[in-house]
């Protein structure tokens, strides 16, 4: 609707410009237009100009290397639209840019599943997405599409690959039984103390304290006993990572000999070479990324662009690419073996194998964790 | 009359970016500091108290505070030591391009101050150069701890401030007349008499300028600690990026960034009531 009110627009300006009306007939007609159609605002200037790039930020190295070979470089061929990608280690960097700028100039964010959606919809940065421009969101798994349904009936993003944060080991040191044996324990295991990673993210340090102290994630009874733990945890750790690709080169230089990891980056590294296993211990902490669409984008480009990602081949290539599986409900679309044999692959599609954050729960602590998180991770 | 006009319309254009990029910032910073926090990335303008307060009563932000000081001071001091000496033989040197060793001071500046902290990871670490090189000559049998320790933060500063210090001290240093030191070896000193005497009592102008630039840059360093640092090794810097990046407490974030910028402000106050701002600048002039 936007983009053929965009269209008239121009038809108006070049009506205008081969002199076929006197400038103020222009400038009335024109005013008239943008406020019927809502876009007479501080975004005006980038909704009226003609589309020809969409911008993307996601977490860079080898999980966007894989989306732009596979989504976006097929995507710009065939439509002549660019995909101007931008990176980020933190979504709370990349909250923090958005906050900063003028709606429009962030548009689609490859963002970190629910927890993370809450707090684009409370900041109040979040577009309505046309569900009918995006056919192929048909094929997407309806358990991963709900929880963001819940929080917005009208969606702002939509699912696109999931995966677990578990526990990444160097082979040479540990072994795969002894990584079983002791799962979540591994990580403040004393043998390993000054060899130990983590990743320095207030929710991965909460998740695996909460396990280690025998609590649910989802249900923490004594958040004491979970910040003991983390600092236990804390006294024995090397580097708490901040990047996927700071914990391939921690992983891969034998920094650290044990760590929470993202499944993906690790199955980099596995087929990479590198001596690393990987082990999923009972509750470990599941999370789903989406293409959130952000106010101010044009919104049947991205429409346009996700309805492409989704796309079964498009999909397919980027899951075995990014080493993620995709959103893409496994009973409706048939899958590779190599995506069968992905760390965290729920055949079912109904993810009830996982175990994800409560989105509501964890916002509700979200502020007080992170800032107690935060000074234990200094030393207090 | 017309001369002071005429210098107001030079300076007007300096002046007004000043405005705009430094000091409507900080104002803004200022007016964020009584916001309210309402969740992350969500602030009201319920004018209120209690981010100063917090700073004031709690003693995780002091301790930082102290820790930054700290850190700052010995980089500062050791840039000093280690930086005389170059600053001291460039001055010296009969070498026809001294321009050369001057140009040696900016190398460093051409490739990028992340890279070049960066690099540190692959010197320092286990498997870096000089563990390997250690242990494959047999003086050590298992990798020293070096990286993610405040040394190696302390060293990282040092690599990215030294050619402040040494160019400070250089440009103080050829300001000196060169007949004073004649004069005091006619008079009997000793080279070392005479550099006591004379040389260094000249050059402490240049010295202390290159401590206060070495001091603020290291007090307000974020990076550095962020790469080479462990999990304590964290300065006042990092604490504010964690406030507002992480966080997403800006009313919090901005109030730590106006103590920051109050205490280094006063730490300039103090030196250029008894130095004079103007030896930092004294290099630009020449």
């Amino acid at each position: 609707m936007k983009l053929t009110q965009t269209k008239r627009l121009e038809r108006l300006t070049e009506r205008y410009r081969n002199g076929g009306m006197d400038r103020r007939t222009f400038l009335g007609l024109a005013a008239a237009a943008a406020a019927s159609t809502g876009v007479m605002t501080r975004w005006s200037g980038p909704a009226l100009a003609a589309v020809t790039e969409v911008r993307f930020d996601g977490w860079g190295g080898v999980v966007q290397e894989a989306i732009d070979k596979f989504a976006f470089q097929p995507y710009t061929k065939k439509t002549g639209l660019k995909v101007v990608q931008g990176t980020f280690g933190d979504e709370n960097e990349v909250i923090t840019k958005v906050k900063t700028s003028n709606p429009g100039d962030f548009q689609i964010i490859h963002s970190s599943g629910v927890e993370y959606y809450k707090k684009y919809v409370d900041g109040g940065w979040v577009s309505e997405i046309n569900e009918a421009n995006i056919p192929n969101m048909a094929n997407v798994m309806t358990a991963m599409i709900e929880p963001f349904r819940k929080l917005t009936p009208k969606l702002s993003a939509i699912p696109y690959d999931y995966g677990t944060t578990g526990i990444a080991y160097n082979t040479k040191v540990i072994s795969p039984e002894e990584a079983k044996e002791k799962g979540a324990q591994l990580l403040v295991d004393k043998k390993y103390a000054g060899k130990i990673g983590g990743f320095s993210d207030k929710n991965t340090r909460v998740w695996y304290a909460a396990l280690q102290t025998g609590q649910s994630p989802n249900d923490i009874k004594d958040i004491e006993a979970v910040w003991a733990k983390i600092r236990e945890s804390r006294d024995m750790v090397k580097k708490y990572w901040g990047s996927g690709a700071e914990l391939m080169d921690l992983l891969s230089k034998e920094e650290i000999v044990v760590t929470d990891a993202w499944s993906g980056r690790v199955a980099a590294l596995q087929e990479q070479g590198h001596p690393i296993g990987y082990l999923d211990p009972k509750g470990s902490y599941a999370w789903m990324e989406d293409m959130l669409v952000l106010k101010g984008s044009p919104m049947a480009e991205c429409e346009e662009l996700i309805n492409f990602m989704l796309d079964t081949e498009t999909s397919i290539a980027v899951a075995e690419g990014q080493k993620y599986p995709p959103s893409l409900d496994p009973t409706k679309v048939k899958l590779t073996d190599a995506i069968a044999k992905l760390p965290a692959f729920d055949p079912t599609g109904t993810m009830t194998a996982l175990t994800f954050g409560d989105p509501i729960y964890w916002a509700e602590h979200d502020a007080e964790w992170q800032k107690q998180w935060d000074r234990i991770s200094k030393g207090a | 009359m017309q001369q002071t006009r005429f210098a107001w319309y030079l300076l007007a254009p300096a002046l007004i970016l000043l405005v705009i990029l430094l000091v409507l910032p900080i104002i803004i910073m200022m007016i964020y500091t009584f916001y309210e926090f309402i969740t992350a990335g969500v602030e009201q303008a319920n004018y209120t108290a209690a981010n100063w307060r917090e700073f004031f009563t709690d003693s995780y932000y002091h301790l930082f505070l102290w820790k930054t000081a700290r850190v700052a001071a010995i980089t500062a001091i050791a840039c000093a030591l280690m930086g005389y000496v170059p600053a001291y033989f460039i001055w010296m040197t009969s070498f026809r391009h001294k321009w050369l060793l001057l140009l040696l001071l900016i190398v460093p500046f051409w490739i990028s101050f992340t890279i070049r902290t960066f690099s540190w990871i692959h010197i320092l670490g286990e498997q870096g150069a000089i563990n390997v090189t250690l242990m494959s000559i047999g003086i050590i049998d298992s990798p020293i701890q070096m990286l993610y320790t405040e040394g190696a933060v302390i060293m990282g500063m040092i690599h990215f401030l030294l050619p402040y210090m040494i160019l400070n001290v250089y440009v103080s240093l050829e300001g000196i007349d060169r007949d004073l030191l004649s004069a005091a070896r006619t008079l009997g000193c000793t080279s070392a008499q005479a550099f006591r005497e004379v040389t260094l009592p000249l050059s402490l102008p240049g010295l202390c300028a290159g401590l206060l630039l070495c001091f603020v840059l290291a007090a307000g360093s974020y990076v550095t600690p962020q790469i080479l640092g462990g999990n304590r090794d964290a300065l006042f810097g990092n604490l504010i990026y964690d406030t507002i990046m992480q966080q997403l407490n800006w009313p919090m974030g901005s109030t730590l960034s106006i103590v920051l910028f109050v205490l280094l402000g006063i730490v300039s106050a103090i030196y250029s009531r008894y130095m004079g701002l103007s030896t930092i600048f004294k290099g630009l002039s020449r």
